[in-house]
């Protein structure tokens, strides 16, 4: 009932986005801007933007779900897009507000945005990225994933995935083997650049978990990087 | 793994022929596959005997006995009783292990071990072979420890510390509690299982009580000094329980402790006080069967940190509760970690795997009241003494209502995930 719903809702948007003047009525996209910073740790969007931690955000307008190739999502969202999910506004805004309600196997660590307006506004700021790929900017990605500089060496070191998966089942005493998210976020799947940044960013306690301050801070670098090669490949 | 056996059999006579049967022949003339018994399908017992199976690749025959088959974790029982998660919520079966890992999974009891034949005895007539044995069995109760109470008296005085029965037991026993009545727990004496679990049990017990009973009282007659997370608990009380829990600690008599469990009396330091509900928690030692071995001393049984391997016998390790081990606290997220290293140096002995520095973690979550959650944790090595805690931390009194609630949250994917860990 849920998915059909959703469908029928994506078919209607979808062709309501078709009268050119949709985009300029969302909200407002500066306000918007402001508050990307708090997605944009896992999102990039821009020129050059990639898939990160979450699928890179470009044309998310239009996009069907679970659709970015290369990309690893979770069961409930790959089916919603084979169902016939194509994310347009009204479907993006309930997402945001409560994406565990929307997909509860998501693996968006993010809790949803409660503010009609503030989702109204940051999606005004997305749908910038979405109009045509024309009007993408020529600067730089507004984010690559980093809200932590890491040495280029330590991001250079090769990890040995087995090693990680040894590794790894310290993690997995927390972290589901189903990627879920479920108060922890899950972390399979993974880019390694990513988590080795992440992983940086609390074992040099710039992330405030002290749990992950500890786990992070007893592990050397090339355990940091074993770790972050299984988890890549991990399914 | 007679299960494969019988899968390979089959093939072959459906098909192919004597050069494919041929294969498991030899392995029958020669020594077969090693073969791994666990004894205890807990958080230790479970965890091992998965990660055995998976990262052997059917190179191990693993054997898992355990008597029970709904199995009901002991963390997260409290919340059970204050109505925060259902019993249904806690139980596990064992289905997996079995069906996508390989592992023979035996419901029964291990009566008996003859380290010297390497054999385990099972009270339904069985007898299993090992190469290696590991021992999870969790913790039996030591004799006498209580005065007035004996295992008999479990219905009139439940201990609630195996989950299951008992706990759904206290829980009926709590919620009937007359209006205005009181509520006794004998708290155990170090070490126990899970530090944190019986103020955490008087924090959900509080909760019921403050629902429907606000006038009733809890006491608690405690024979030590402080306890685990003993600050936060006690902030957590005064704000959202105040004048409700007496704690009487070792200092003020809580140590010096009986009961009745027909008059339901509990008399501390001296004073009798007619009680409604008395949940006893004795003095633990590890679960019988490893004084059966005879690995133990004293009350627990020790290992060498490296490998989680029995000081007595190097063919078994201990695992979880029944282990002396150091630093450690008795907690399912040290059995499950422990379990891991325990896995890994089996392989190893039985497989050449690689083997690696082991490294142990543990974190508790307690949860106080709805949303107010904290967590206490460490991580540790194994040194050649004792395994030794590196590094840890605690949640603070005055944390936000926010922070707070990050942290139940957190327990709950914690569950999820541990869980998963250990049933697949």
């Amino acid at each position: 009932m849920f998915r059909i719903r959703n469908a029928a809702i994506g078919l209607t948007v979808a062709l309501c986005a078709a009268t050119p003047s949709f985009s300029n009525e969302i909200g407002n996209a500066a306000e918007g801007e402001k508050l990307w910073k708090e997605c944009k740790s896992c999102h990039a969007v821009g020129k050059d933007a990639k898939n990160r931690v979450g699928p890179h955000l470009n044309g998310i307008f239009g996009r069907r779900a679970g659709a970015e190739e290369g990309f690893k999502y979770s069961k409930g969202l790959a089916r919603m897009g084979k169902d016939g999910l194509v994310w347009e506004f009204d479907l993006l805004d309930r997402y945001i507000e409560n994406p565990k309600a929307f997909a509860s196997d998501t693996r968006m660590s993010y809790k949803g945005l409660k503010d009609e307006k503030k989702r109204a506004d940051l999606l005004a700021f997305l749908r910038r990225y979405s109009d045509n790929p024309g009007d993408i900017p020529e600067a730089a990605p507004t984010a690559a994933g980093t809200d932590h500089s890491v040495d280029p060496d330590i991001l250079a070191i090769q990890g040995d995935p087995e090693y990680g998966e040894y590794l790894s089942s310290e993690c997995t005493s927390c972290h589901q083997l189903s990627g879920d998210n479920d108060g922890i976020p899950g972390i399979i799947g993974w880019p390694a650049e990513d988590f080795v940044i992440a992983m940086h960013a609390y074992k040099d306690k710039f992330r405030p978990h002290p749990v992950m301050q500890m786990m992070a801070g007893r592990l050397s670098n090339d355990e940091i990087a074993a770790l972050a090669a299984y988890f890549e490949v991990a399914e | 793994m007679k299960l494969n056996r019988r899968l390979f059999m089959g093939g072959a006579a459906a098909g192919a022929a004597a050069t494919t049967l041929s294969a498991p022949m030899v392995h029958a003339a020669g020594h077969g596959k090693p073969k791994v018994v666990v004894i205890g399908g807990g958080a230790g017992g479970a965890t091992a005997a998965r990660y055995i199976a998976k990262d052997s690749k059917g190179e191990i025959e693993v054997t898992l006995v355990e008597p029970t088959r709904s199995y009901y974790t002991c963390f997260f029982s409290n919340l059970y009783m204050a109505g925060f998660t259902e019993l249904g919520s806690i139980a596990h079966s064992y289905g997996k292990l079995a069906s996508e890992y390989g592992i023979n999974v035996v419901h029964d009891w291990a009566i008996d071990i003859n380290r010297e034949a390497r054999t385990v005895s099972l009270a339904g007539g069985a007898m299993l072979n090992y190469d290696r044995l590991v021992l999870s069995p969790g913790i039996d109760f030591v004799d006498g420890a209580v005065e007035g109470w004996d295992i008999s008296h479990q219905n009139a005085m439940p201990h609630a510390y195996k989950a299951g029965s008992q706990s759904e037991l206290l829980k009926a026993q709590v919620e009937a509690m007359p209006e205005g009545g009181t509520f006794a727990m004998v708290a155990p004496p170090n070490p126990f299982r899970c530090p944190p679990g019986p103020y955490e049990r008087i924090s959900m017990i509080a909760h019921i009580l403050k629902e429907k009973n606000p006038t009733a009282k809890i006491i608690i007659a405690d024979p030590k000094e402080k306890f685990s997370k003993m600050a936060l608990f006690q902030d957590g009380w005064s704000r959202h329980y105040d004048g409700m829990i007496d704690w009487i600690g070792g200092d003020f008599g809580g140590g010096n402790v009986s009961v009745n469990p027909h008059d339901m009396t509990v008399t501390i330091d001296g004073e009798e006080n007619k009680v409604d509900v008395c949940n006893v928690i004795p003095a633990m030692k590890a679960g019988k069967i490893c004084d059966m071995a005879g690995i133990t001393e004293g009350n627990w049984a020790p290992v060498n940190p490296h490998t989680m391997q029995s000081r007595v016998d190097e063919n078994i390790h201990v695992l979880g509760d029944a282990s002396s081990q150091g630093d450690m606290p008795k907690s399912g997220f040290s059995a499950n970690s422990q379990a891991k290293v325990a896995a890994m140096a089996v392989r190893s002995a039985l497989t050449g795997s690689k083997l690696f520095p082991a490294k142990f973690t543990n974190t508790c979550w307690s949860l106080i009241d709805t949303n107010d959650g904290v967590k206490v944790g460490a991580s540790y090595e194994a040194t050649d003494e004792k395994i030794a805690k590196v590094d840890g931390f605690i949640s603070k009194v005055g944390e936000d209502a926010e922070l707070r609630q990050a942290t139940y949250e957190e327990s709950v994917g914690w569950y999820a995930g541990i869980t998963s860990d250990m049933f697949g």
